[in-house]
């Protein structure tokens, strides 16, 4: 699948990678999803065997390899716990790479080399109570204060909120100014005046700790600055492009997992003295399935091969990510269908892979907002 | 310690349905994944180690196609050095005393103190390969062996009995151990050895390279000749027991306690 895109190494990479989900994630996941967060020793765990450094320099301990990654994301996501994926997800794909593409040397060699071994989690923190796709319109502040800066506000749906070492957050410095007054802080979560107020229950993603987090009076030093002041718009959107893949090839593989579970299971179930795969309501639904993931997975790695060319395509990721996160939500809803009652108790994994789906068409940008920027390119 | 270790390729057939193909003396393969043998994983995890704690080399060698190189590589991405292919049509139709009758003749030029096999193969299950290539060899062997302790040129193993008793036996090298699951636990092969392994060469050997003439090996050198697979029969002295779960688990209760096997 996909050979065109991958080369020799990635695909012995992602036997690998599997080896290791089917041994170390798969048979925890439902304790994982009760618990409400996966074991943090998984980073460190994840560390050791080298998979978190994937896409970052090799002077930092990486591999400076994106398709490994993406490879990485694809097998993760058929671990059943779409939340364990997002918590690794958010800590290599989300927060790590601002520091590879803004960070100074001191913070790379701080933040970096820790995260890319696990020994320190990190967080991107955007999205506040009262503005989540209009990020022009955060309110979170920070004044300057001599040589550091005192930051006040609030920041929601942080995911790994709750355990982050360090949070890269979206910080208004000029009041006046709308996406030209955003700079971003790259700020240890022991410092004074933060706080994590709460942890937030959610329909899926459950795996993975979700938290609502405080600034009160919070001072951080000068070098807390990652990049340029008020740039910071520019350098949150510097990486959406592979924030939003990640999430198309996570939906991908999701959808292939509600797939070849609902396949099996048709094969299986006997209603009316057959296999209910023989009824063609059942197989044409499968069908339908299935095309639509092999459209959505080349989308995605037409999208991912303009990227790994050094481009940076929005339109095209727009749409993969679009497709891909609507796609999953069909795909993983037929399945339900297929399984009928079963596919409804927490006895079978579809219940799940539907929840879990629900949130690829919000996060990372709604599926509003991909249409928006795919029809700007139009204009 | 100059260390071989034999891997082959197999078809996972754990969890999938297994057909006998057209030809009746295979299965069909086309939708099964493939694998390195389980009990060969660890061999390959056992050599490794020794490397890592002694020093040496490790030679990985299989006997297959070129599919093989997959399962070559990722033995190649854990810490292996070297490692060798055999190749031939002549191979088809080989039992476990003509594949050990190849490999043997591809190590016999090697500088090795151990070789490693796996104790059984997870397709065909002869369990025989490791000691034919001993005995060809003329070396010392062990089989099942669930520990090893090496003890200058001389190695104590613990093979595995019934019931998980070991029984040590001491032996001078070279000697061929064919292991089993569960002497270790196998590592991954990170991304950093599978980039190096992707350089490595793996030397291809046929038949004639390693001197072998056709009679000896495949179909005309083995002593077993698979004619074809059945499924199994249900027997005459089978009673299959139909009905409800609780119905059927009482009368085998029944059965076992009137025949006194329980
Ligand atoms: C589980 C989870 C994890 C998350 N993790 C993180 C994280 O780690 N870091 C982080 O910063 N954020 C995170 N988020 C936040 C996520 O990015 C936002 O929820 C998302 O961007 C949408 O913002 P909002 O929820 O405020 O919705 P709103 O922006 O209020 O949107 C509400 C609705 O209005 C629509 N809408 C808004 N604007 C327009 C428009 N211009 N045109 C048409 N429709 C529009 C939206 O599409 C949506 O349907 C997470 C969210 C969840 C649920």
């Amino acid at each position: 699948m996909g050979n065109y895109l991958f080369e020799p190494v990635h695909d012995d990479f992602r036997k690998t990678v599997r080896e290791f989900v089917e041994a170390e994630i798969i048979p925890n996941v439902d304790a994982w999803e009760e618990a409400e967060e996966f074991p943090i020793e998984l980073f460190k765990r994840m560390g050791e065997l080298g998979f978190l450094g994937m896409q970052y320099p090799e002077e930092y301990g990486g591999d400076d390899d994106i398709l490994a990654e993406a490879v990485l994301h694809e097998e993760l996501a058929r671990c059943g716990s779409a939340g364990t994926a997002a918590g690794i997800g958010a800590h290599i794909a989300i927060a790590m790479p601002q520091i590879k593409y803004f960070g100074t040397p001191e913070q790379k060699e701080r933040y970096l080399v820790s995260g890319i071994k696990g020994e320190s989690v990190g967080a991107l923190g955007i999205t506040e109570p009262n503005t989540g796709s209009d990020v022009a319109a955060i309110q979170t502040y920070a004044v300057a204060d001599g040589d550091g800066w005192i930051i006040n506000g609030s920041k929601t749906f942080i995911t790994n909120g709750a355990r982050a070492d360090w949070v890269v957050l979206a910080v208004k410095t000029d009041k006046e100014k709308g996406h030209a007054g955003i700079t971003q802080f790259l700020v240890d979560t022991n410092t004074a005046g933060f706080e994590m107020t709460r942890r937030i229950h959610k329909l899926g993603w459950r795996a993975s700790d979700t938290a609502e987090l405080a600034f009160t009076d919070m001072r951080v030093p000068g070098d807390a600055v990652l990049g340029t002041v008020n740039q910071g718009f520019l350098q949150i959107m510097r990486n959406f492009a592979w924030e939003r893949l990640t999430m198309s090839l996570g939906a991908v593989s999701g959808a292939q997992f509600a797939f070849d579970a609902a396949l099996a299971y048709a094969k299986e179930r006997v209603a009316f003295g057959k296999p209910i795969f023989r009824f063609q309501a059942i197989s044409h639904m499968l069908a339908d399935m299935a095309t639509e993931i092999e459209a959505g997975r080349n989308l995605t790695y037409y999208a991912l091969k303009l990227y790994k060319e050094g481009g940076q395509p929005f339109r095209e990721v727009a749409m993969a990510k679009l497709f891909t996160c609507d796609m999953c939500v069909r795909v993983t809803d037929r399945a339900l269908q297929i399984f009928g009652g079963y596919g409804y108790t927490e006895e079978y994994p579809i219940a799940r892979a539907l929840r879990d789906a629900r949130l690829g068409p919000i996060g990372g940008g709604t599926s509003e907002i991909m249409k928006d920027i795919i029809a700007k390119t139009y204009a | 310690m100059d260390m071989v270790v034999c891997v082959k390729r197999v078809p996972d057939t754990a969890e999938s349905e297994v057909h006998i193909d057209s030809s009746g003396r295979d299965i069909d393969k086309g939708r099964l994944s493939f694998g390195i043998n389980e009990a060969d994983n660890y061999a390959v995890e056992e050599a490794i180690q020794i490397k890592e704690r002694d020093g040496g080399t490790v030679t990985v060698i299989s006997l297959g196609g070129k599919e093989s190189d997959e399962q070559i590589r990722m033995a190649l991405a854990k810490g292996g050095d070297e490692a060798v292919r055999l190749e031939d049509p002549a191979f088809a139709g080989s039992d476990g005393l003509a594949i050990a009758k190849a490999l043997a003749a591809a190590v016999k030029d090697l500088k090795y103190d151990i070789i490693f096999t796996g104790a059984l193969a997870d397709d065909d299950a002869f369990g025989a390969v490791g000691v034919a290539m001993a005995e060809l060899l003329g070396v010392n062997h062990a089989a099942y062996v669930k520990k090893v302790e090496i003890a200058g040129d001389k190695i104590k193993v613990g093979r595995e009995l019934e019931g998980g008793l070991l029984e040590f036996v001491e032996m001078d090298l070279p000697a061929v151990l064919t292991i089993q699951t569960g002497i270790n636990e196998p590592r991954y092969a990170s991304f950093k050895g599978i980039k190096l392994a992707a350089k490595k060469e793996i030397e291809l050997k046929s038949a004639a390279d390693l001197g072998l003439d056709a009679s000896e090996i495949g179909e005309a050198g083995a002593w077993a000749k698979l004619e074809k697979f059945t499924p199994p029969v249900v027997g005459e002295m089978a009673e299959i027991l139909e009905g409800e779960p609780e119905e059927t688990a009482s009368r085998l209760a029944g059965i076992l306690k009137e025949k006194g096997l329980v």
